[in-house]
């Protein structure tokens, strides 16, 4: 390669990198400078949106009740499909078609659609169960699904199942044992992966909780918006941030410390982190 | 110095090996027989190979025997115990797979540990075992690596160790070298042997390479369409082969056309006599090896049966291999390459078949090598 040519090239990464970072960092900018505004056409610069975002009681308690939906849904989604995933590939790899298929089934189905045929069902809930915005998570699992489907077949698929749990049987391992001391610890960037996506889904959730008239996180954002617009924005800044540390923390231990093939350790779709679904 | 330590790590390794046999296996596969009624008994501390052509059934029968496959019918029976419906991990079999498999988010003397921490082993003890293992690999240095830090020999004899660390009463290996190359192969094949011979484990080998078979084994079985066709010690195998499937199967063979007339056959004025003396007479095809084929030269003058002209001579360091075109068939042989080198290419020669008895074969179809 000739050194014009490096130049060049060099120059060209430069340009898309500033105007990558334009385009994401631009909105951004102008968000937290909004948020900073004062309340009257030449007021002091004032953190004040900030600052009540802590003695706000109720987005207190949406952030909360919206980071408790994050965990238990990353929690479910991966006690239902890692088990069942290893399983399949393992005993019954004709059905892998089939659970693909019904993993991958709600990306095609509008929220909409979703929260109109599950409204039924939550609503009886809350009358005959409990009525906790908790049960939401049922509802979010369906939603993280498609996507931690993938994460964890990347995961799978980087690593050779079959041979890997046959050596551990043969040495004497139970399936329990197989699953989380042999396979898991092998595809733990692809865990990480799965559940930083289901968290990051979960935190940007407005559909679901909106229409099945329950706070969360966005809902609280946007009523917030309607009646103090700066703090509304704040805390669209704040959650957006919050999405972007835990991808930063996902690419920091998700790095293969060992040889796993590097294109199968990014995340497997991009995400529009935190922003309403 | 090295054995010396190895010997003393096995001191406290050794288990006497236990018979193992395979009695009248069945398995099928949606329309295809994998294993035909395979029956086969090994004796404590022998090394058995299984050799066969690709999809003869080998893997499946060693799959049978760790469990990972169970059989539509007959028996398992390791060291007295019917263990056929026991599960893998019941088993105490220890096995080293074709793929690499140690485990990569462990160390060499984690994947070794691995076994001993499933038995509950305390972990001083496991420790100590684990490095008493790699040292009889030979793999003392080593114990801190990771997989991706071992050569593909390395990781194998790693998963040598970590199979023998469970002191398993029967060793399964599935053509543990067929990813290696030739160089490391020949030398991690001695070493096999040297640690199952050390530690008396029954072994089962199973290999689709013939001259791995023949060198590691005390007694080969030659598989043909999951049933054992010739069960013997290698010499036999090779020099005796009962089948002409088994015949051109192991080593190279010369297939001559010929006619059976009264117990002998007759090629080319040359009465060889038959392993199965009760063949039908007619014409046959006699299967003769390379070895018993003499070759001396000026061949018109004398009276030999049959003179013919030498086209290519491949050497092979101590004997080299000369075809010999006979005008309708070619015919190879095996000499010293002394003798060879007196006989390039063109020269005419006489050719002569030492009268070992030989095989018949009908069928037309030769069978297909791995
Ligand atoms: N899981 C399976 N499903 C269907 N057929 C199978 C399965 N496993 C093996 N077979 C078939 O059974 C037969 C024997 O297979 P096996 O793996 O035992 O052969 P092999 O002797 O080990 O061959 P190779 O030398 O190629 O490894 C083959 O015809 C194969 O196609
Ligand atoms: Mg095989």
């Amino acid at each position: 390669m000739t050194r014009a040519r490096r130049l060049r090239l060099r120059v060209f990464r430069v340009i898309v990198l500033v105007l990558g970072g334009a385009f994401f960092l631009v909105p951004i900018g102008a968000m937290f400078e909004f948020s900073t505004r004062g309340n009257r056409v030449g007021a002091p610069r004032t953190l004040e949106a900030w600052t009540t975002i802590v003695t706000y009681p109720d987005l207190l308690g949406a952030i909360r009740d919206s980071l408790g939906l994050a965990t238990i849904t990353s929690v479910g989604m991966l006690v239902l499909l890692l088990p069942t995933m290893i399983w399949v590939r393992l005993r019954l790899p004709r059905l892998k078609r089939t659970i693909e298929f019904l993993c991958l089934l709600p990306l095609t189905i509008p929220a909409i659609v979703l929260v109109v045929g599950l409204s039924p069902v939550y609503r009886w809930m809350a009358i005959n169960l409990v009525d906790t915005i908790f049960l939401l998570s049922f509802a979010y699992l369906i939603l993280v699904l498609p996507f931690a489907y993938r994460a964890l077949d990347a995961g799978l698929s980087a690593i050779d199942v079959k041979t890997l749990s046959e050596a551990a049987r043969s040495l004497g391992a139970g399936w329990g044992t197989v699953m989380f001391r042999v396979i898991a610890p092998n595809m733990a960037s692809a865990l990480l992966n799965a559940c930083l996506l289901s968290v990051a889904l979960v935190l940007g959730e407005f559909t679901f909780a909106n229409l099945l008239s329950y706070l969360n996180l966005q809902v609280e954002i946007f009523q917030l918006g309607l009646a103090n617009a700066g703090t509304s924005i704040a805390v669209s800044v704040a959650s957006l941030m919050f999405a972007f540390i835990l991808l930063v923390i996902l690419s920091f231990f998700g790095r293969p410390r060992k040889r796993v093939a590097p294109e199968r350790t990014g995340l497997p779709y991009p995400i529009a982190a935190a922003g309403p679904r | 110095m090295t054995t010396t330590v190895a010997a003393a790590a096995v001191g406290t390794a050794t288990r006497a090996g236990v018979e193992v046999r395979l009695e009248n296996l069945q398995r099928r596969y949606a329309g295809v027989t994998a294993l035909d009624g395979l029956s086969l008994t090994m004796a404590p501390g022998e090394l058995v190979a299984l050799l066969g052509p690709s999809g003869c059934g080998k893997t499946t029968a060693l799959r049978l025997v760790a469990g990972l496959e169970q059989a539509d019918s007959g028996r398992v029976v390791v060291g007295g115990e019917d263990v056929t419906g026991q599960p893998t991990n019941k088993r105490d079999v220890g096995m080293v797979f074709q793929a690499y498999s140690l485990f990569p988010h462990l160390t060499a003397w984690q994947n070794v540990a691995f076994g001993l921490q499933m038995r509950k082993v305390d972990a001083r003890q496991r420790r100590q075992r684990a490095g008493e293992m790699l040292e009889l690999v030979g793999l003392s240095g080593f114990a801190d690596r990771f997989a991706h830090q071992l050569s593909g020999g390395q990781q194998q004899r790693v998963a040598l160790a970590r199979a023998l660390a469970i002191q398993p009463k029967v060793l399964l290996l599935d053509e543990p070298l067929s990813a290696l190359d030739a160089k490391v192969r020949a030398r991690l094949r001695d070493e096999i042997r040297r640690v199952q011979l050390e530690v008396g484990i029954t072994t089962l080998f199973v290999s689709h390479d013939q001259e791995e078979a023949l060198a590691i084994a005390d007694r080969v079985g030659v598989m043909h369409s999951g049933r054992i066709e010739q069960l013997g010690p290698p010499t036999t195998i090779y020099s005796r082969p009962a089948t002409p499937f088994v015949a051109e199967f192991v080593g190279l063979t010369n297939r001559l056309p010929g006619v059976v007339r009264g117990g002998e056959v007759d090629v080319r004025g040359s009465r060889l006599p038959l392993v199965q003396p009760d063949t039908a007479d007619g014409p046959a095809i006699a299967l003769v090896r390379p070895e018993a084929v003499s070759v001396a030269s000026g061949g018109e003058t004398a009276a030999a049966p049959l003179v013919g002209t030498v086209i290519a001579t491949a050497f092979l360091g101590a004997t080299s291999r000369v075809t010999i075109d006979l005008g309708d068939i070619t015919v190879l042989a095996q000499l010293p390459t002394s003798e060879a080198t007196a006989l390039p290419a063109g020269t005419r020669v006489r050719i002569a078949i030492r009268a070992d008895p030989v095989l018949i074969s009908r069928d037309e179809a030769a069978p297909e090598r791995a």
